[in-house]
């Protein structure tokens, strides 16, 4: 029991992460390689706090900030530089990160941090909190992406100098989609603190940022449903076949690839033109 | 309403705008022609800020533009049409419009995120859509339609941000004669109803009938402005426009 316990509270950790990256890259149509950076933040941040005594929800806040604020950092890259060369730079950061952690001292450095304090919660308390945690950030996405903050996201992912021209401030959205984003990427991260008890540079390397990104693209980028079903089958995957871990970026790759080919909107791109199809057939039929 | 003074653009060592300066005054149905790069898309472009030039100024409403970013200066009152086509293609006609409609919602993000129906956009859309005759394509999305389709949603988009002055680039261009003369038709409604309009067409025919007065420029230069009619009768106008630009100006 205890081990599908630790199952589902990593696969919501995963949902959330997903669904952060979701809102940078889906909505707002921005690349990003180096999504762990974010969640390594948010990890390192709360970890930090609650070893010098932070209570458990302040540290996972604080994490959440301090990512954010990085993000925001990382979103002005964003304003000189698109597509191909974003997505160098924040591969580039991601690199940074991992670099300056190594090297400190009060980071753990190579070691990592470990015996991380438990939120006293339980394991069931646990889960249960990250369930609802990745529940209320699914339903704040499909909010997000119904409102007119989500339109405005669809119109600078779709042509952004045009969005310019119809008034639109292109840098303060790309801004905000990269601060919301990356929040929750910290949060993620937090939780995944306090969920294993220790961390290391290697928690958070480029392979996960791929990682995150498969489940993006493969879900379908921009769909909230899709995002959630990649991140969830995703997140079990390797523990379903404990080989294809030292694989993982072989398979990751590998599926990224395949989705690029054939269905570039991804699964829930699969699921609209079936459906499409179906009723096709159907009004065919009928008429 | 609008005043452009002593404008000049340089492109790499080539003059492509050189000392324009006019005004259009509010309510005006202005004109401006030229032959093929003469220079009328780059002084578009000056005003909405797309293009720095190297000297001269542009203001509205006696506030000048000059330090202001293209997105503020649509906000202080300029609805653009441009020449070149630029749908959303991820989203439908209907929301292309819709989405400017709902411009007070997203002049600031706190008040973006906090909007969430788009009912009144979407009627407010059918509207517009409706006024320029393409109704019938509000669901549909803009890959795979007609050029003389796309150049109309351009128009309704910038009708939609309720501009205190319309600059439309080429509107007519794509459609085909009647489709122009209803198009041209209702702008000259819209103007009668009070909008203020700068027209940069080809259509010559057209721009004859409905403008109140025109600005001529050629080879960056202005060479003449006053009323349609007497403009086009002055024989150095005619000999610098239709001599070289005949063939376009005529199609
Ligand atoms: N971005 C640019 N870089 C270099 N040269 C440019 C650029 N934009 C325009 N030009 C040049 O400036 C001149 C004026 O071009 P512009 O597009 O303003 O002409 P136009 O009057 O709008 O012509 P048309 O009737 O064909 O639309 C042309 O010689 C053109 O080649
Ligand atoms: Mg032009």
């Amino acid at each position: 029991m205890e081990y599908e316990i630790s199952l589902l509270t990593i696969m919501g950790i995963s949902i959330i992460g997903a669904l952060s990256l979701n809102i940078i890259v889906g909505f707002c149509g921005q690349i990003s390689l180096g999504h762990a950076a974010f969640l390594g933040m948010g990890a390192y941040t709360s970890a930090i706090l609650t070893k010098m005594g932070v209570p458990f929800a302040a540290a996972v806040l604080a994490g959440m900030v301090v990512a954010a604020i990085f993000g925001i950092l990382v979103g002005f890259a964003s304003l000189r530089v698109r597509h191909d060369f974003l997505a160098i730079t924040t591969m580039g950061v991601a690199f940074l990160f991992l670099g300056i952690v190594r090297k400190q001292e009060f980071l753990g450095g190579e070691m990592g941090i470990a015996m991380i304090p438990d939120p006293g919660l339980g394991k069931v308390g646990y889960m249960i909190l990250v369930l609802l945690l990745a529940l209320a950030v699914a339903l704040f996405s499909i909010y997000l992406k119904r409102s007119w903050m989500g339109f405005t996201f669809d119109v600078v992912a779709d042509d952004e100098d045009t969005a310019t021209l119809i008034g639109i401030d292109v840098s303060s959205y790309k801004l905000i989609a990269f601060a919301i984003g990356t929040a929750f990427a910290g949060l993620a991260g937090a939780l995944y603190a306090h969920h294993v008890k220790f961390i290391d540079p290697e928690s958070f390397n480029f392979v996960e940022s791929i990682t995150v990104l498969s489940m993006v693209v493969i879900g379908g980028a921009g769909s909230v449903w899709g995002v959630i079903i990649a991140a969830a089958a995703l997140s079990l995957f390797p523990m379903w076949f404990q080989f294809i871990d030292q694989y993982k970026l072989l398979v990751y790759g590998g599926l990224l690839c395949a989705i690029m080919l054939f269905s570039p909107d991804g699964l829930s791109g699969i699921f609209t033109r079936s459906l499409a199809n179906i009723r096709g057939r159907e009004s065919n039929a009928s008429g | 309403m609008l005043r452009v003074d002593n404008i000049t653009v340089v492109f790499g060592g080539v003059t492509a705008v050189k000392d324009v300066a006019f005004g259009v005054k509010n309510g005006e149905l202005l004109g401006l022609i030229g032959p093929n790069g003469a220079g009328k898309t780059t002084l578009m472009r000056v005003i909405t800020g797309t293009v720095t030039p190297v000297s001269g100024s542009v203001s509205l409403i006696n506030t000048s533009l000059d330090r202001k970013s293209s997105h503020e200066r649509i906000r202080a009152g300029i609805g653009l049409s441009q020449q070149i086509v630029h749908p959303f293609r991820s989203m439908t006609v209907g929301e292309n419009v819709a989405y400017a409609a709902g411009y007070a919602k997203t002049r600031n993000p706190l008040r973006s995120i906090l909007s969430y129906s788009r009912k009144k956009e979407m009627d407010k859309a059918r509207e517009i859509l409706k006024l320029l005759d393409i109704e019938e394509v509000a669901e549909a999305t803009p890959t795979n339609l007609p050029l003389g389709y796309l150049k109309r949603l351009e128009v309704a988009r910038a009708l939609a941000l309720q501009p205190k002055i319309l600059l439309l680039d080429e509107p007519l261009a794509g459609l085909n004669q009647m489709e122009a003369r209803k198009l041209a038709d209702k702008l000259l409604e819209l103007n009668r109803l009070g909008q203020t309009i700068l027209l940069i067409e080809h259509n010559l025919s057209e721009v004859i009938r409905i403008c109140g007065r025109i600005i001529v420029i050629d080879n960056g230069i202005k060479i003449g402005e006053g009323e349609p009619q007497k403009v086009m009768r002055d024989p150095d106008i005619r000999s610098a426009y239709l001599g070289e630009g005949y063939n376009n100006a005529a199609s």
